[in-house]
């Protein structure tokens, strides 16, 4: 195991990302954000918090579960079943510029299956995406807009981001699938 | 980490009698993320994308079967209706054999309602599909008991602790039986009410309590669940007249002023209005009863998702 | 007629207080000869040292639905099932379609046992018309065709003045009424023993009471007419207990007991297996506990086995539709062991009286002993063979029987029916060259 971020170098990723973000968003943009179940979810408040704050003005903030739309459902498991819970979107898609937040961006599955929830729920005018750690091997082809750290990780590592909100810690470590 | 190490593994749901009381929860928790689904415009997710599920109804129902209807479409599966005026039933054909002629069509998922209790069991040892128990003779009807829960759970916040009056036609009462099952897993303490006559035989084997005055235990009840009177399950007169089943059984406006203020009314559908149950108390604040309905929708798309996810597992297993 | 010497075998012939080490010789459909190391000659001789060799096995009640569902069973399949499980007589029940309630009936099955040439067929009558409770049968016709006695089996006569008349002139016969006590009122439509397991599966119950109840009434009507009367498969407690008072009271009254209601539970029933759906129903432990008192203390007459063959489509039914009944003659034997013998209520002499001389006494027939100049029905029995009862070897035409797998000790190995060997085990190779 491999401590990559530790609490304070989160901390700086997270402005990195932020001042890229703030740097393409206008009043008439019409910006929501919306965090990818769990992690990104936390993210997502974090992120909202501060454009807030900087913009002056409320910024919708949501979270989607892609439990239902994962492409591994119905695949076999050996471990515990994903527990489906509800998406808490409060506010309508509907033309709205989203910004899609999650943690580690690795196959792009769970993007795609994001990208799939957000369109039952409306038409945004447009989705960019924001990850803390794009950590390679893409299964997918989709990339994130805005990334906060790239890490060239093997495929039989694991990229695991630990939050204080869930996690009692912030930090981002990298560790062997045989470890585990 | 929170509730996790679970894992989801009948892939028909019969009743509730062998289920723990953290299956109950799963499946209470999994509803609770479906529920976000009908407040969509588009009210509709994948799960059950390219799965066929049947609806076999022997008997009427309306409720029931447009809410699995509903549940199933809601997570695009497709849908077969299966009445018993539209099939080959009333020509002799068995249960069995009409059951694995659908599986031959490619059936995953069979809902069942059926008189005759038992049936959903026989199904579910006769063909590899999910079986899912819409009510079956005086047995079981699990999703029902399911919804009255997740009810509960969702306006007092939980079960533990609390009294529950379940008042009617015990004996020819699935729901009643489903109910007990699923209310003391979840710690809650039920007392049967209602006349000798409509108590099934060693009710009290059952871990309940049993009680023929409602009007000397309505005031500690926290919920009541008023059944309906089946006039057409009863046989003989387990009661003189509606009149005096009334008189001592229904629940009034008068009756409703001795019970605890925030008492928590219940009922399965469809009502006799005026006979268990008076349409003041029905349609007042107490009453959760549209709430009831509603909530079926959830409960309905969660195990319908869970008994394909098990069954899922066990193909790729086998 | 050949001659069979059947040595070393352990005899036991209750009704003539026998149980010891000896020889059988048959000839002529008789037995000749009986004692240590007989010396006769023999066309054939068979080994039987550690074997029982006793009368042949006696049930008071079987179904070989012939006439009318004959897919089900036959005589002729029937026969030869109950000589594969050791019964050289057995009775027929009248409940066939049409059922058996008039003398062409009773000769028509008579006429089927003997072309099958297993076991011996008795039959009883029904003793109302078409077994509807009403009117009365033609009792006395049928008696003379050879009916040793009468029954509404498959429910009972329920209205008490119609039973009063039926056991009243029965009485003017020698023969025996025997009933299936049920009072339809209070068990209605049900389907199993009312109970715990009825209110958690949701089926209708049968109360134990409507068994009791007519029993009850049945027994004054006994003191009334002084018939000799016949309680078949009892299956409650409470049934035993009246069945000890008539006893006591010194009553024409007798009982059978059968396999299931000795081994099984309505616990059985979870899960609605259609295999343990019979009528009477599976009761309690405590009922089947006390019909196994009822044994030691000796107040069962008869062990029947109410073989009740029916079609694996019929018991694939929602239990609500299936029909009643258990296939079980074939294994029989070994579940009476494992039921009486293994737990010490009775030992082999005692419960060979209830196959042989008892039963024979019910419906008064001279069978059912061994002495010399009886009658050769002989049955061989291998008491230690272990053995799995498997129901794909049946000779019945019909599977719906729950012992399907159980393990069990005892088996029968030769079954002779006037002096003639019917039934032959292939495990048996005993046959002296």
């Amino acid at each position: 195991m491999k401590t990559l971020l530790n609490a304070e170098q989160i901390h700086a990723t997270i402005e990195k990302l932020f001042n890229n973000i703030v740097a393409n968003v206008s009043p008439e943009s019409n910006l929501a954000v919306i965090g990818i179940r769990s992690r990104g979810e936390i993210l997502a408040n974090r992120l909202t918090r501060k454009l807030e704050e900087r913009l002056g003005y409320k910024i919708p903030c949501g979270t989607l579960d892609i439990t239902l739309y994962r492409d591994d459902l119905h695949a076999p498991r050996s471990g515990a079943q994903p527990t489906v819970r509800t998406t808490e979107i409060e506010f309508d898609v509907n033309d709205k510029f989203i910004l899609l937040v999650d943690d580690v961006l690795h196959t792009g599955r769970s993007v795609r299956a994001a990208m799939d929830a957000l369109t039952d729920l409306g038409r945004p005018r447009a989705v960019r995406l924001a990850v803390l750690v794009d950590r390679g091997e893409r299964e997918l082809p989709i990339r994130a807009d805005y990334v906060g750290l790239r890490v060239e990780a093997d495929a039989n590592e694991l990229v695991k981001v630990h939050l204080v909100e869930e996690d009692d810690v912030d930090q981002v470590i990298i560790e062997h699938a045989d470890d585990v | 980490m929170k509730k996790n190490a679970f894992q989801w593994t009948r892939k028909h749901l019969i009743g509730l009698r062998d289920l723990s009381r953290e299956e109950l929860e799963f499946i209470l928790d999994t509803a609770e993320g479906f529920e976000e689904i009908s407040t969509r415009s588009i009210k509709k997710a994948p799960p059950l994308r390219g799965k066929v599920v049947v609806n076999m109804f022997f008997e009427d129902s309306t409720r029931t079967r447009n809410s699995f209807t509903l549940a199933a479409g809601r997570l695009s599966a497709d849908v077969i209706e299966f009445t018993k005026k539209s099939s080959a039933v009333n020509k002799g054909e068995t249960l069995v054999d009409t059951a694995r002629n659908l599986e031959a069509m490619g059936v995953d998922i069979v809902v069942i309602r059926h008189s005759a209790g038992g049936a959903p069991a026989l199904l579910s040892r006769s063909i590899n599909a999910c079986v899912v128990n819409a009510g079956d003779g005086y047995h079981e009807h699990p999703t029902q008991a399911l919804l009255d829960v997740y009810t509960i759970r969702q306006v007092r916040g939980r079960l533990d602790g609390l009294k529950i009056g379940i008042v009617g036609d015990i004996a020819h009462s699935r729901v009643a039986r489903s109910n007990i099952y699923a209310m003391t897993k979840l710690g809650a303490e039920v007392t049967l009410i209602g006349p000798p006559t409509l108590m099934p035989p060693r009710v009290r084997d059952l871990p309940v309590r049993v009680s023929s005055r409602l009007d000397d235990v309505l005031e500690e009840l926290d919920v009541i669940n008023m059944l309906r009177i089946q006039f057409e399950r009863m046989g003989g007169n387990p009661f003189p007249s509606v009149r005096e089943y009334s008189h001592f059984f229904a629940l009034t406006v008068e009756r409703m002023k001795r019970a605890k203020p925030d008492i928590t009314v219940m009922h399965p559908g469809p009502m006799n209005r005026g006979v268990e149950i008076e349409s003041e108390v029905a349609d007042g604040p107490n009453s959760v009863i549209l709430k009831q309905v509603a909530n079926g929708l959830a409960i309905r798309m969660a195990v319908l998702f869970l008994v394909n996810q098990a069954a899922m597992q066990t193909d790729v297993k086998s | 007629m050949e001659k069979i010497l059947i040595t070393g075998g352990r005899v036991i012939d209750p009704a003539n207080q026998v149980d010891r080490q000896a020889d059988i010789l048959l000839a002529d459909g008789q037995v000749a000869q009986i004692g240590p190391r007989l010396s006769a000659s023999a066309d054939r001789t068979f080994d039987a040292t550690g074997k029982i060799v006793c009368p042949g096995l006696i049930d008071l009640h079987v179904h070989f639905r012939e006439p009318g569902d004959e897919e089900e069973e036959t005589i002729a399949s029937g026969s030869a099932a109950a000589v594969a499980g050791g019964f050289t007589s057995v009775v027929c029940m009248p409940n066939t379609n049409p059922p058996i309630d008039e003398a062409t009936g009773v000769e028509y099955i008579h006429r089927m046992g003997r072309q099958a040439r297993k076991t011996f067929i008795y039959v009883m009558g029904a003793l109302t018309k078409e077994r509807s409770g009403q009117e009365l049968a033609e009792i006395g016709l049928m008696h003379q065709a050879g009916a040793i006695g009468f029954t509404d089996d498959g429910s009972g006569v329920q209205n008490v003045a119609v039973m009063l008349r039926v056991m009243k002139y029965a009485s003017m016969f020698d023969t025996v009424v025997a009933q299936h006590c049920q009072d339809n009122a209070l068990v209605k439509n049900g389907v199993m023993n009312a109970g715990y397991n009825s209110t958690v599966l949701g089926l209708p119950g049968m109360d134990p009471l409507g068994e009791e109840l007519m029993l009850w009434r049945d027994v004054q009507l006994v003191k009334k007419t002084g018939v000799r009367y016949h309680a078949q498969h009892i299956s409650t407690a409470g049934a035993v207990e009246i069945i000890r008072q008539a006893k006591q009271d010194s009553l024409p009254v007798s009982c059978e007991v059968t396999p299931h209601h000795l081994l099984l539970t309505e616990d059985y029933v979870e899960d609605y297996d259609t295999c343990y759906k019979v009528n009477p129903p599976l009761r309690t432990a405590a009922d089947v506990q006390a019909l196994r008192d009822a044994v030691r203390e000796g107040l069962v007459d008869a062990l029947a086995t109410d073989h009740a063959p029916h079609l694996q489509s019929e018991k694939e039914l929602e239990f609500l539709a299936a029909p009643f009944g258990i296939a079980g003659i074939e294994c029989a034997l070994p579940l009476y062991i494992k039921a009486l013998i293994e737990p010490g209520l009775t030992d082999w002499a005692g419960m060979l009286s209830m196959l042989t001389w008892r039963p024979a006494q019910v419906i008064g027939v001279d069978k059912g002993r061994i002495g010399p100049g009886d009658r050769a029905d002989i049955t061989v029995i291998d008491p230690g063979a272990e053995w799995v009862i498997d129901t794909d070897t049946f000779y019945s035409k019909s599977r719906n029987c729950p012992y399907h797998g159980w393990k069990v000790k005892g088996r029968v190995l030769a079954t002779l029916v006037a002096g003639e060997i019917r039934y032959l085990s292939p495990e048996w190779t005993a046959e002296k060259q």
